[in-house]
């Protein structure tokens, strides 16, 4: 009796599990943004090509999205030694490429070899170029490689997340993959299809294999409002990345598609030129070598407004070089970007400059008044520019604001370092503070406000060069955190870079899609491709 | 009604746009650089009667002071245009040989240069630190230095006719002098084609301006122009949810019709 019982129950459970069985299949349509460079990943350098490495390779590391924190993929474990030199990874057995070549130790040791060859110019393998000399990579076994930097790596096993294993023997090359899926049929500048891949070692909790969607068609579409328009008729069902204009209108029509990710890694941010060698007046290099003066900017700068008006209250004010969502990386004791005109003027009088007649005067006497400089057509920037150039009035400041197009502006930021101030934003794709290295670095040529120095010009720009490379060289992440911490605290002391805000992640996902999880990190919206599944969508009409 | 009738009205329309801009100050109750901050993409209302823009700037002030910019620079720049072009063009037909040949050689030169491109570069290199006023001026000065070569070639081709013509033939023949010819002969019998050309160039100038402020290099922020309020029709759902956004595109096409319809008739010109 018990036994027909449990024969019973399990057909009402297979009954309830069926509309569940009928959501898998279906074709997941959303845009690319422009036309992917290459199918290879290890030559991956743009947005485009980087989705679709996303959404075909295989990797042994897969940080994710979600929770920030690195999980298993084709490695079952790994370790890294104290030295931080050598990674040992245990690989998954009986796993095969798309094509039905088998996944061995010796396909993760061509990959290394081809991602390190220097003639491969390889982005992805320029974030492990630590030293001097070769990379060892030994696979004594099957399932086991280790992997030898000539000198140490901080945050090394992250890196992994972008390295998507080759085939040393498989005839298709790189067409050959361990991902979700495969490209299956690619059309210039019209669409890129990707189909399952039947051999993808993955599945859910139920043993059901993984992805659940059949294929994911990628349209090449450039332009936003077009992709908006599509999305809206339904035939597209999902858009990674909107503008805080797009998001706000879309919302009011249909809030139910609307997802709001939270604040993003990105900044937008001001700085002034300290190039000691810039043709600008002296007094005007002497204002912005004034660490009373960027900090007064700071202070005069209204963020809740800018935040509020030019994004439509879809971003936050921002502290400094980590965002808030960065867990683990952000310095949870920084302050709160203060907006205070009257302390930035009392400031600013500490400094030797003084308010008259609603002006504010240099000891000498000059007016202060500069030029900022943006790129032309970034509608966002200029709305902020306009927006400073208001609150610095406050504090009798003149602001002139300037947009060039964007060979011009980089042409004088620079090579001529023909200019007062500059407002751009900061793309942060990694969690990892090496990926800023470029940025604090004094002798890198994008520390952008005094770039290519010999020698650290101050005491707090070779204070951050050591700490950076200290974390870089450090054992233990805690030890890591500490310095990229004090690093954090002086940006925020010295204001080199006065930053602005943190844009919010916005996105639209249709109802159709089941299981989307927007999230902060890239790729935003289809992070978790593999457990999405697709059903009817009544609001946008039925999925086509 | 009548094309005389037509004219007057057109002129009529234009004096007051004109006047408008002229007395922006006196007319637009706000500054147009004044955010009003708490009232971002407000509707018209009595306080803002076009409403505000997207930084809470009243709409109607900056129609009003981007008129002036845009109505008293643009046919300056015209001018400056028509002005090389009459002298240089005027002497190329007159003279003819060499001098023909290289002012219609600049000329051609300057036509297959993409005048866009060039204008880019050139304010590229100018100074940053001008005043938003200094770089309106700049912008139209430029306009009116490379917007020459087609009102040249017309100018060119007209006195050219004029040289072979038979009663500058007897001038010439009855002892007639090379400046008097030129003031009472050969200017007089040019200057519809020169009224023409400076006609046209003013719309052309005012698009022009308008396209340039589109791609951010026009005239600068905090100053309207009809070039920096058009940009506010980029977003097209944006404006059919706020209709009086159109304000700033139906004045633009209200004044080139209205100089269109001034401009003398080709019988009137022949």
């Amino acid at each position: 009796m018990s036994s027909r019982l449990k024969n019973l129950a399990l057909i009402a459970l297979l009954a309830f599990a069926l509309p569940v069985r009928a959501q898998t299949g279906g074709e997941l349509h959303f845009c690319l943004h422009g036309e992917p460079k290459t199918f290879n990943p290890v030559l991956v350098d743009d947005e485009p090509s980087e989705n679709i490495r996303y959404l075909t390779g295989g990797v042994l590391i897969r940080l994710n999205r979600q929770t920030q924190a690195l999980d298993p993929a084709l490695a079952t474990s790994w370790k890294v030694s104290r030295d931080r030199r050598t990674i040992t990874f245990h690989l998954r057995k009986g796993i095969y490429f798309s094509d039905g070549t088998p996944f061995s130790s010796e396909d993760v040791a061509y990959t290394m070899r081809l991602l390190m060859d220097p003639e491969t110019h390889s982005t992805t393998g320029d974030a492990f170029r630590s030293g001097e000399g070769a990379v060892q990579v030994r696979a004594p076994g099957p399932d086991i490689v280790v992997i030898t930097f000539p000198a140490p790596i901080a945050g090394l096993e992250r890196l992994f997340d972008q390295v998507a294993i080759l085939s040393a023997h498989s005839p298709k090359k790189e067409m050959a993959v361990l991902g979700p899926f495969y490209v299956a049929d690619y059309k210039a500048g019209s669409y890129v299809l990707l189909q399952k891949n039947q051999n993808y070692w993955k599945h859910d909790a139920q043993g059901h294999a993984l992805p659940y969607i059949d294929s994911v068609r990628l349209d090449i579409q450039r332009n936003r409002d077009i992709e908006l328009l599509r999305f809206r008729r339904g035939e597209l069902q999902l858009i990674n990345r909107l503008d805080a204009e797009q998001f706000d209108r879309l919302q009011q029509e249909n809030p139910v598609v609307t997802k709001n990710a939270g604040t993003g890694l990105d900044a937008e941010e001001l700085w002034f030129n300290q190039v000691p060698a810039a043709p600008l007046p002296e007094y005007k290099k002497a204002w912005f070598r004034t660490k009373g003066f960027r900090k007064a900017i700071s202070m005069a700068i209204n963020r809740a407004d800018l935040c509020r008006i030019v994004y439509a209250g879809y971003a936050k004010p921002a502290y400094g070089p980590v965002s808030p969502s960065n867990q683990f990386w952000f310095n949870k004791s920084l302050e709160d970007p203060k907006y205070d005109p009257q302390a930035a003027l009392r400031l600013l009088a500490q400094a030797g400059f003084r308010y008259e007649n609603e002006s504010l005067k240099d000891r000498a006497g000059n007016r202060v008044e500069f030029t900022v400089v943006t790129n032309s057509g970034n509608a966002a920037r200029e709305k902020i520019a306009t927006m400073i150039q208001q609150d610095l009035t406050q504090v009798g400041i003149k602001v002139n604001v300037v947009t060039l197009d964007f060979p011009s502006l980089i042409e004088r930021i620079t090579r001529t370092f023909d200019y007062d101030a500059c407002i751009l934003g900061l793309v942060n794709t990694d969690l990892d503070p090496n990926g800023q290295m470029n940025v604090w670095l004094s002798s890198s040529e994008n520390h952008q406000w005094n770039p290519s120095q010999k020698a650290p010009a101050t005491s707090w720009e070779a204070e951050i060069d050591k700490l950076m490379r200290e974390q870089a060289a450090a054992a233990t992440e805690k030890e890591r955190k500490a310095k990229f911490d004090r690093v954090q605290q002086i940006a925020a002391e010295q204001q080199p870079f006065i930053y602005l805000i943190n844009k919010d992640v916005l996105l639209a996902v249709s109802p159709s899609v089941i299981g989307a999880v927007p999230v902060v990190l890239n790729p935003p919206g289809f992070w978790n491709v593999e457990t999405l599944r697709l059903g009817p969508a009544p609001e946008l009409g039925v999925q086509k | 009604m009548t094309r005389r009738r037509l004219r007057v009205i057109c002129a009529a329309v234009l004096c007051a746009i004109f006047g408008v801009g002229l007395f922006a100050s006196t007319v637009s109750p706000y500054s147009y650089a004044r955010q009003f901050r708490e009232r971002p993409n407000a509707a018209p209302s009595a306080s803002h009667l076009l409403g505000t823009d997207s930084l809470g700037r009243d709409l109607f002030a900056r129609l009003v002071y981007g008129t002036r910019v845009s109505l008293l620079l643009a046919p300056a720049a015209a001018l400056l245009a028509t002005l090389i072009a009459g002298v240089f063009g005027g002497l190329a037909g007159l003279v003819g040989g060499w001098c023909e040949k290289l002012v219609l050689a600049a000329a051609d030169l300057s036509m297959a240069l993409p005048l866009l491109f060039v204008l880019l570069a050139l304010r590229a290199v100018l100074p940053l630190d001008i005043s938003p006023i200094l770089s309106v001026i700049a912008t139209f000065v430029l306009l009116g230095l490379l917007g020459w070569p087609s009102s040249l070639r017309v100018v060119w081709a007209t006195t050219r006719n004029l040289r072979n013509s038979d009663f500058l033939l007897l001038a010439r023949a009855t002892g007639c002098g090379r400046w008097r010819m030129i003031v009472r002969h050969v200017f007089p019998n040019l200057r519809p084609v020169l009224f023409a050309q400076f006609w046209i160039s003013i719309p052309l100038f005012v698009l022009t301006e308008a396209t340039l402020s589109m791609l951010g290099l026009g005239v600068m922020e905090p100053l309207p122009s009809w070039g920096n309020l058009l940009r506010g029709l980029e977003d097209i759902s944006a404006v059919s949810a706020n209709l009086w956004r159109l304000a700033p595109l139906i004045l633009l096409v209200l004044v080139v019709i209205c100089f269109q319809l001034i401009l003398p008739a080709q019988e009137e010109t022949a």
